[in-house]
């Protein structure tokens, strides 16, 4: 029997139910799956932080790929790649979605939004971002992109939530470091409820 | 005392990076011409490899390169080796990388791989290795040797070799059985008194087995590294928690001279004890960029990291506890078997540590055994041995507590350590302690008296657990080098090797320098993330180490150039170094204010007098990645630069914390409604980063006692969990909404500015309160172990037995 072989179709089984319960498949895992490396790549525009961005994507590259790889937009981190962790979180017409298991070729027509479009032209932070700082809110900082993204996106369906409301609306974005109590006093700052 | 800076909150520099995005983690480097390497991992989990075809994938287009065994020197086990051969001791344990243009030709050639197996048998469950007959890790044995001989001859890579232990089937069956094995021996064993005795004085005796599983680390960041060679030199871009002191360890893997690494580490994307020192896949990634004269990056999946990131050891142990009839710890008696994976230390010796130190037992024995399985190698992870045993001692004291009739908090305040007790079998100082003050400052916090009335109160399904736990670690080393620059331009470069885990704890201990210079915090910059930058010999950030052991050299770097200052004034100004003082970044004469000189004026001068004031010279007994650091900086400005001494005995970092729960008795499940917590760990130096470790070690300690664990298939070896789905760390919905922390304040008398590190203890006391919560929530019922699942909570309420008794481990 070949060991290696039935390894690794066991374990690609497991990561393809985990994918298909994310609605959507990493970069490894669509490509590896659908097709012989090195495929054809289309070119496309897509609204990246307000600018048009024109951008080679082949057809099951994931949107997490193409902003980190092809646009150098790398404040959006690749935890685990298949939909769990909520590090690669961005807006995509003001909703959060995870970079990792969205196609690229879903959003040609949408807004996206990642970490780096939040700053003002002028340079000021994103009263999220500044309030982040002020409560010291990101540990080791990796899993912070989603963490703002998220509370981004949350205030501007709710503008004042209560702490719990903002827990909820967080849970998509794990912490391993367990920063969860300064990032929910970062979203009560924002939101004008803290001084 | 009274400081400026110190006590105070900041903005860490790196802070904003990190929420604009533009923080760079060793993936977000790329390099022209860089290549990407993956992994081939073995699908067994014992056995060696026969043969290997590559022939396939090398034929590939955009395949570069590969790598293997016959390219990396081979440690003999039990060291954990960065490829593997002839060894294969785990699933995912790396046997080759690929390197190609993209990852995606990476995996595909991965996939035309060939490899011929030879199998081995197997084991994931220590006792069944450890029973007479039961099958080995290794072909050679399933324990640690520590072979003090061959280390000294350097025959073996880390003084260490694989022996054998065994147990008779009888011994196996007593100890699954949780009682004391007879007949049974150990590879550690001590004891303080005599046991005996103690337990003679005793009127209240438990005696309890309990299970602790291993938990992989799942740092968010999965371990990436980069590298590429110039010139002889290698770069490397990494992940670890540590920095300079990983530099001659990393040199080693890639069998060069330390002073040909440039380590570059600005960001880590949290560690946990798991990337401390340089782990065996950098030596590939290293070694392959070599190879193939290109960038190689290589980074595994959140998959891989299950595998080779890193886990905590597991125990199965049995404990026997006395109480004296007022309440003192008269005996505790244990047994610790270690669960090593297949390559690592266990926990045990640290396990009994925890014991010795917050109960100071009047007498104690410690018996443990460590064993390698067939599972994922294990490494240090936050307060190893120390938070897992906090989390199941808590309910086995609580039992024994109540049987005596006593309040659990108090008994606890009786037996806690103050400075003048000691611990363990070599009655080890402590530098200070005042947990008694912790636990009656956390009660008031809590609200003890009216919160335990409300235990076992029931509320429809709901039922109320009051819960009490303490967590301990060492918090502090001694003898690392501080290193400071002053710099014409006046401002106060503070040099630091020391890592940045997240924590802020590198910048904390540079506002020592600060504060002892008296600079203000605007005209200091911290200097670190590249060995370029001439950074000194420092600790590794772990352990609650970093504050303790670098507020001492940030101190005395300081007080070197503080020297230095005074004795260039003199001999620019008149007079001798005595009359000179410092303040608002100048040296002036103490008699008349006006003669002085600024500090950046000062840092000419020092580049005029040269030597020592400018680095041309420095003390002889610096680690040489000091002195190359001083070389580097040599004629820029002043330079302050230490080795520090040796401290006296430990310092100890320890909290307690209480916690109210509603469980749930219909679904399994809890909510956690109070978590206060208190930490004796010396000065706060940075309030809003010790409550940043406070909170997130009680978030760790949420997962330790109620989520995370292994699971492996006994029949196969597979691990069953091998994502955050299925390896389950603790979301914001299963923590508090809010926990309320507070601190000692008492300084450690050991540290220039009192302070210590809190980071493990801050995990042990709230996973230690969780289990104790949930036991009082169950009439004090015990799992005897971590963690307590909702599924073993629903079959206990509905009376099916949860059989804690066998010891089993690593299942669901």
């Amino acid at each position: 029997m070949n060991a290696k072989l039935t390894r690794r179709r066991f374990i690609k089984g497991v990561i393809f139910v985990g994918a298909a319960a994310s609605s959507g498949a990493g970069f490894y895992l669509a490509s590896a799956a659908n097709r012989p490396a090195g495929g054809v790549e289309r070119l496309i525009t897509l609204n990246i932080n307000g600018r048009s961005r024109r951008v080679d994507v082949m057809p099951q590259e994931t949107l997490a790929h193409t902003l980190r790889y092809k646009l150098g937009l790398t404040g959006t981190k690749l935890g685990c790649n298949r939909g769990e962790c909520g590090a690669c979180t961005v807006l995509i017409d003001d909703v959060t979605n995870y970079a990792c298991s969205t196609l690229t070729h879903m959003v040609k027509s949408r807004q996206v939004t990642t970490v780096e479009g939040l700053r003002a032209a002028d340079g000021t932070l994103h009263p999220v971002q500044q309030a982040f700082i002020e409560e010291l809110s990101p540990q080791c900082g990796f899993c912070t992109p989603g963490q703002i993204m998220a509370t981004v996106s949350l205030l501007k369906s709710n503008p004042r939530p209560s702490r719990d409301e903002a827990r909820k609306a967080l849970s998509g974005n794990l912490c391993r470091c367990g920063a969860y109590d300064h990032y929910l006093n970062g979203v009560m700052r924002a939101s004008g409820q803290l001084s | 005392m009274t400081y400026k800076l110190l006590g105070k909150n900041f903005t860490p520099p790196d802070i904003e990076a990190k929420v604009t995005g533009a923080a760079r983690y060793a993936e977000d480097f790329r390099k022209e011409g860089m290549v990407f390497a993956r992994l081939l991992t073995s699908p067994l989990p014992a056995g060696r490899i026969i043969s290997i075809d590559t022939s396939e994938a090398e034929a590939m287009e955009g395949v570069v390169g590969i790598l293997s065994t016959e390219d990396l020197p081979q440690a003999a086990p039990p060291a954990n080796p960065p490829l593997a051969s002839e060894h294969i001791t785990y699933i995912g344990q790396p046997i080759l990388a690929v390197a190609a243009i993209t990852e995606e030709i990476a995996e595909a050639a991965i996939e035309r791989i060939r490899i011929e197996f030879e199998r081995r048998p197997f084991v994931t469950d220590p006792l069944d290795t450890l029973v007479e007959g039961g099958a080995n890790p290794y072909p050679n044995g399933n324990t640690l040797i520590r072979n003090a001989g061959a280390a000294a001859a350097g025959t073996t890579a880390s003084g260490t070799d694989v022996g054998e232990i065994k147990w008779s089937r009888d011994a196996i069956n007593a100890f699954r059985a949780g009682r004391e094995p007879a007949g049974a021996n150990y590879g550690e064993e001590w004891e303080i008194g005599s046991v005996a005795d103690g337990f003679a004085n005793c009127s209240t005796i438990v005696e309890e087995p309990f299970v602790t599983i291993g938990q992989p680390h799942h740092a968010l960041e999965p371990r990436t590294g980069m590298a590429y060679w110039e010139n002889g030199r290698c770069y490397f871009h990494g992940s670890l928690q540590s920095h300079t002191i990983a530099v001659a360890p990393l040199a080693g893997m890639l069998g060069i001279d330390p002073a040909n690494l440039v380590f570059i580490n600005e960001y880590t994307g949290g560690g946990f004890g798991g990337k401390i020192f340089p782990y065996p896949i950098m030596a590939v990634t290293g070694h392959l960029a070599r190879k193939i004269n290109r960038p190689v990056q290589l980074r595994i999946t959140r998959e891989e990291e299950f595998y080779i990131g890193s886990a905590r050891s597991g125990m199965q142990g049995w404990m026997k506890l006395g109480l004296k009839d007022d309440g003192t710890v008269g005996a505790v008696d244990m047994i610790v078997v270690g669960d090593a994976g297949s390559g690592g230390g266990a926990s045990g010796g640290s396990a009994a540590e925890h014991v010795s130190l917050m109960l100071q037992p009047e007498t104690m024995r410690f018996r443990g055994v460590t064993l390698y399985t067939n599972t994922t190698p294990r490494g240090a992870q936050r307060g190893p041995g120390q938070n897992e045993m906090a989390a199941v001692l808590a309910p086995i004291f609580d039992k024994a507590i109540r049987q005596a009739g006593l309040d659990r908090m108090e008994v606890r305040h009786m037996n806690a350590p103050i400075s003048s007790d000691t611990v363990g079998p070599h009655h080890t100082e402590l530098t200070s302690a005042f947990m008694p003050k912790a636990i009656e400052m956390g009660a008031e916090l809590f609200n003890w008296n009216e919160k335990k009335a409300r235990s076992g109160q029931r509320n429809g399904n709901k039922v109320t657990g009051i819960g009490i736990g303490m967590g301990f670690h060492p918090a502090g080393a001694s003898g690392y080098d501080g290193l400071c620059r002053i710099g014409t331009d006046g401002k106060l470069y503070m040099h630091t090797g020391v890592g940045n885990l997240g924590t802020y704890s590198y910048a904390s201990v540079t506002r020592v320098a600060a504060e002892t210079l008296k600079v203000d915090w605007e005209n200091c910059e911290i200097v670190r993330g590249n060995t370029d930058r001439h950074l000194p010999y420092s600790t590794y950030q772990a352990g609650s180490n970093t504050m303790f052991t670098e507020a001492r050299t940030n101190h005395l770097a300081a007080l070197d150039a503080i020297r230095k200052l005074k004795e260039i004034a003199a001999a620019e100004l008149g007079g001798v170094a005595d009359d000179y003082d410092i303040d608002g970044a100048r040296v002036f004469a103490t008699a008349d204010n006006s003669r002085g000189m600024t500090y950046g004026e000062a840092a000419q001068a020092a580049i005029n007098m040269g030597g020592e004031y400018s680095g041309e010279t420095y003390p002889d007994n610096l680690n040489d990645v000091t002195k190359r650091a001083v070389e580097g900086l040599a004629g820029t400005g002043l330079i302050g630069v230490v080795k520090d001494s040796r401290h006296e005995g430990m310092p100890p970092s320890m909290a307690i914390g209480f916690m109210e729960i509603e469980l749930d008795t219909q679904t399994g499940k809890y909510e956690i409604v109070d978590y206060s917590c208190v930490a004796d760990c010396g000065t706060i130096v940075h309030p809003m980063g010790f409550r940043q470790s406070m909170n997130g070690g009680g978030v760790w300690g949420v997962g330790m006692s109620g989520y995370e664990r292994h699971v492996y298939d006994r029949q196969n070896g597979l691990p069953a969990n091998v994502g955050l789905y299925q390896a389950r760390i603790p979301s914001y919905l299963d923590v508090p909404l809010t926990n309320n922390v507070g601190a000692v304040n008492e300084p450690d008398p050991q540290s220039p500015v009192g302070t210590r590190g809190v980071g493990e203890p801050a995990q042990g006391c709230a996973a230690a309160a969780l289990t104790s919560a949930i036991a009082d929530a169950l009439d004090g019922h015990l799992f005897n172990r971590a963690p307590v699942t909702p599924d073993m909570i629903l079959n206990h309420v509905a009376q099916n037995g949860f059989n804690t008794g066998d010891l089993k481990t690593n299942t669901f």
